[in-house]
């Protein structure tokens, strides 16, 4: 009998093209998103080496990072945002690459349409320029973000020079407690492990909890692996991967499915396969999570105080701590749950989906967000935007005074104009907190969608139990 | 690519644990279409005045810090976002190596596409480093060492074809396009499951 091995070791092997001592291994790509941000200088190294892209097939652009999430109509007024724009859909038609565009359709954040679409499936190689693409993991796939070298490199020849990442296996078991969500569980791994703790590593969630949860919910996981450190982050498929995926534009129909299923259940890890490193986590015992300082691994559970500097031996980690804390202007020992807030913003590629909406929109529905607050909503996609208006979530949004805007990054990544002002406390959905991150001088509290509603009501960081 | 030589050079020094990408140049200077004109926005948030003044007191606006060509960091250096605009602002600046004990995977890789050496070193010669800011240090990257001015020689790691690419001054895509025929192996190997947008 054959060695069992790790889904890890299962997606690396069959993607490797060619592999040689030595030298990195050759692999093959099956899908490649690309946005308008980290693209344009890849397409430039391909017209200056008079190269074509290989597999437009394969590929997929959308503009995300930069795009105004205000009315679509209009044009892009900030000029340099609007060239890069344009200049993505200019090397599309060029290069005969399929894009969501600005004013299409389907437009949203790339790491939301891929699984949308039906693009991203388990068994598959995913990258993008862009490190969140680790959320695609939520099917089975390996899926990583890479920079512009590399995505000039598979734009060329689909494949990629790679070193196989060590296995780390992240087990979840028990049951989330009431007000306790996917998101919670990211920011507990990530205050656990610390935001380099998963480097060189691919992890693998498993464990009762994580088989509970939904696809959008796994996708909030996978998606902040990266803020561990780790390359890529991935969940096995199950039914509930392949109940998702069933009937979407680009998934397989007829036969192709029957085929995929077959080749699917083949991919769960095996029994008796090892890891390179491994952490449990207690479901049961999980509160809700925020952030408090200047890296996602400066998380603690909401009702706990800020920690204190003093008490840390060593002498760069308590300088980091205290700078930390002078930024975010926030005192050692005090409880968080009280700070007032500015604003708050729910979306980005951690939790703009459908299901994250209808969240933060039963904890507002019948309330009113705080006059002192500007509450952002801006779903994933202009797909989920068009489902979530057919739910009535818009008209729950608007009612309590938030604003319901159009598909984007916006606030996670600040490039469009939707920013803090410095000093601004916001309480965030999205996925980093550094310095500046959400505007130059801002100061992001990372939490849940419920926890960033109830804040939002409150205009006061507050545990969302209390609003349940 | 240059290949990549040995030098000498005195470093600059930032004591701080997991400086990300967002610090090392902001996103809104993403919005480029070109690799050129990064050097100047090189850690701008920690580096300027809200009027676009130098602080005086940074470490890259001393002026003894003019022409070095090695930077020293705290652990975990370039975590967060993938962007390779990250390693372009720190060459563009004047930088040929990076120091710390460790890197974030994507910044690592990024760097060694640029000629930019991201060199580990041991807790203690890394502390070390930090209580003598005055050291010229050698890099040869063909033994892979860095020099230290007592004559000792700190081995560090470099996986051997990326050291290859550094020396030759090849570049990866040249490389991955003689495999042509492994791909077409490969593709048609898979012929019917690879899932297509056509």
């Amino acid at each position: 009998m054959s060695k069992p091995r790790t889904i890890i070791e299962k997606l690396w092997d069959s993607h490797v093209v060619h592999a040689e001592a030595g030298k990195p291994a050759l692999l093959f790509i099956d899908l490649h998103l690309v946005h308008e941000v980290t693209s344009p200088q890849a397409f430039d190294g391909l017209r200056a080496r008079g190269l074509k892209v290989r597999r437009p097939d394969l590929t997929l652009a959308t503009t995300d990072h930069g795009v105004p999430t205000t009315d679509r109509t209009l044009p892009i007024l900030d000029k340099v945002a609007a060239a890069q724009v344009a200049q993505l859909e200019a090397n599309c038609r060029e290069f005969g690459i399929p894009c969501f565009g600005y004013r299409s359709e389907h437009q949203g954040i790339v790491h939301v349409i891929g699984p949308e679409q039906g693009l991203t499936q388990p068994g598959m190689t995913v990258v993008c320029g862009d490190s969140h693409t680790s959320t695609h993991g939520a099917f089975g796939a390996l899926a990583f973000g890479i920079g512009t070298s590399e995505l000039e490199h598979v734009l060329a020849t689909q494949c990629l020079l790679q070193r196989e990442s060590k296995s780390y296996e992240v087990r979840v078991d028990g049951t989330l407690k009431r007000g306790v969500s996917a998101k919670d569980i990211i920011l507990a791994l990530i205050s656990r492990i610390g935001i380099g703790g998963g480097t060189g590593c691919v992890l693998e969630y498993c464990g009762t909890t994580i088989r509970s949860l939904t696809i959008e919910e796994r996708m909030t996981v996978c998606n902040m692996s990266i803020e561990g450190g780790a390359r890529a982050g991935l969940v096995a498929p199950d039914d509930t991967t392949y109940q998702f995926l069933a009937g979407r534009r680009f998934a397989p129909k007829g036969a192709d499915w029957d085929a995929a299923l077959a080749r699917w259940r083949q991919l769960p890890t095996d029994q008796g396969a090892s890891y390179d490193h491994s952490v449990s986590i207690d479901a049961n015992a999980l509160e809700p999570m925020i952030t408090f300082g200047t890296n996602p691994g400066m998380g603690i559970a909401i009702t706990a105080p800020v920690p204190d500097p003093s008490g840390m031996t060593d002498p760069l980690e308590r300088e980091s701590l205290k700078k930390a804390l002078r930024y975010m202007a926030l005192e050692p020992g005090k409880p968080l749950l009280g700070h007032k807030i500015d604003v708050v913003f729910i979306g980005s590629c951690t939790n703009s989906r459908l299901s994250d909406l209808r969240a933060a929109a039963g904890v507002l529905k019948g309330r009113k967000v705080n006059p002192a607050v500007r509450v952002m909503v801006v779903p994933g996609s202009m797909e989920i935007k068009r489902q979530a208006q057919a739910e009535g979530l818009d008209q729950v949004f608007r009612e309590a005074g938030a604003e319901w805007r159009e598909a984007g990054c916006s606030m996670c990544i600040a490039m469009n104009g939707d920013q803090l002002q410095p000093g601004q406390y916001s309480v965030s959905t999205s996925n980093r907190n550094f310095e500046g991150r959400q505007g130059k001088g801002g100061r992001t509290l990372l939490a849940s969608p419920l926890t960033a509603a109830a804040s939002a009501v409150t205009g006061v960081v507050t545990d969302v139990r209390t609003l349940l | 690519m240059n290949k990549f030589t040995p030098f000498s050079s005195q470093f600059v020094c930032l004591a701080i644990d997991n400086i990300d990408t967002d610090q090392i140049i902001p996103a809104r200077f993403l919005k480029t279409t070109t690799k050129t004109g990064l050097g100047d926005q090189l850690f701008c948030d920690w580096r300027y005045e809200e009027s676009g003044e130098p602080k005086p007191d940074f470490v890259l606006n001393r002026p003894e810090s003019k022409g070095k060509a090695i930077f020293l960091a705290g652990d975990n250096f370039g975590c967060g976002s993938s962007r390779e605009h990250a390693p372009w602002a720190l060459t563009q600046f004047g930088f040929r190596a990076v120091i710390s004990t460790s890197f974030a995977d994507i910044f690592r890789s990024n760097a060694l596409k640029n000629a930019l050496l991201p060199i580990i070193v041991p807790r203690e010669i890394h502390t070390e480093l930090f209580a003598n800011l005055d050291w010229t240090l050698s890099v040869d990257l063909a033994s892979q060492t860095l020099a230290l001015p007592d004559g000792r020689r700190v081995e560090f790691p470099v996986d051997a074809f990326s050291k290859y690419c550094l020396l030759e001054g090849v570049d990866e895509l040249g490389y991955i396009l003689q495999q042509e025929q492994h791909i077409r192996a490969y593709e048609s190997g898979r012929a019917g499951s690879i899932n297509t947008l056509g």
